[in-house]
């Protein structure tokens, strides 16, 4: 479908949707553009790497779920659940697999970042949040082919 | 993807650039309330940057995206009211966000000052500097105006 007829078509009962989910996924991008930033340019300093790991804490996962909650929505105010898997097109399936597998790896992030965060205050070092930088990178970049899937409406 | 379907995902993905780059200094705004020494002042500068590159790439894109997108799709008008009003929104937030990069400017200037006649230690008026309430009100104002554009990009009212 292109991209004036979806912009003339749209009913305005699916706006608030749209609304919470585009809300929830700038949340999340926000905090993971901090948190890579902070913790890429920290160079041990213990102030912005606890600011990149508690970027991912208090803002990406909140946005997360606001984001797939407001996925859920739209996606059912839009009628997708009522078609069958074949019909659902590949824009959808992108989106859905990068918020699935996508928290996911958030929460894996969060655990390692927090162990790292619990190591770095009793001296053993910040290794982890290393590991943890490299996850919000992966995540970034994937929520970038999201966003441009989810705009772009490929297939 | 026809060419249009390019320019809305990266006038989209623009607009996630800007917002991106605002959370960012609302971040270091918390973080920087607390900072009272010249070293920790100046340590937040390079992730600072990254946040005046998100915003830039963000107000860039989305203006020169959002324009091209008014003269090429088939049911949008550039005088289409929901359009003149992200358009001022843009000018009035652009405006507000460089008055509120100017205020927290004043902190790095200031522990730059400190750190140059070797004061290292605590200062009292770099923590003020640091907590400036015409910054995070000019940045409240900035948040508003850039939610203001993705309200009306969403409902496009007397579209």
């Amino acid at each position: 479908m292109g991209l004036s007829v979806l912009a003339a078509i749209r009913p305005d009962s699916w706006n608030l949707p749209l609304l919470v989910h585009a809300f929830g996924a700038m949340l999340a991008v926000g905090g993971l553009v901090t948190a890579a930033a902070s913790l890429a340019l920290a160079k041990g300093e213990a102030r912005l790497l606890r600011l990149g790991y508690f970027s991912l804490l208090a803002i990406t996962l909140p946005g997360w779920i606001i984001m797939r909650i407001g996925a859920q929505w739209i996606f059912s105010k839009e009628g997708w659940d009522d078609l069958p898997d074949r019909l659902i097109p590949s824009w959808i399936g992108i989106g859905f697999m990068v918020a699935d597998f996508g928290g996911l790896l958030l929460l894996a992030s969060l655990i390692v970042g927090g162990i790292g965060i619990r190591r770095m205050r009793q001296g053993k070092g910040a290794g982890l949040l290393k590991a943890t930088l490299v996850l919000a990178v992966v995540l970034l970049a994937a929520c970038i082919v999201a966003v441009w899937a989810m705009a772009g409406k490929p297939g | 993807m026809r060419f249009d379907d390019w320019m809305l995902a990266l006038h989209v993905l623009s607009a996630f650039s800007l917002v991106a780059g605002l959370i960012l200094f609302w971040a270091l705004i918390v973080v920087g309330r607390r900072i009272d020494t010249p070293q920790a002042t100046l340590s937040l500068g390079p992730v600072a940057r990254v946040g005046t590159a998100t915003v830039g790439v963000g107000m860039v894109g989305t203006i020169v995206f959002g324009l091209w997108l008014a003269f090429s799709v088939r049911n949008y008008d550039i005088w289409d009211a929901w359009i003149i009003i992200a358009l001022v929104l843009w000018f009035i937030g652009a405006a507000l966000g460089r008055k509120t990069g100017e205020a927290f400017l004043e902190g790095p200037k200031k522990a730059m000052e400190l750190q140059e006649a070797g004061q290292t230690g605590p200062n009292a008026e770099l923590l003020e500097l640091n907590r400036t309430s015409r910054g995070v009100l000019l940045q409240t104002l900035t948040s508003l105006v850039v939610l203001l554009i993705i309200l009306d990009m969403i409902w496009k009212p007397w579209a």
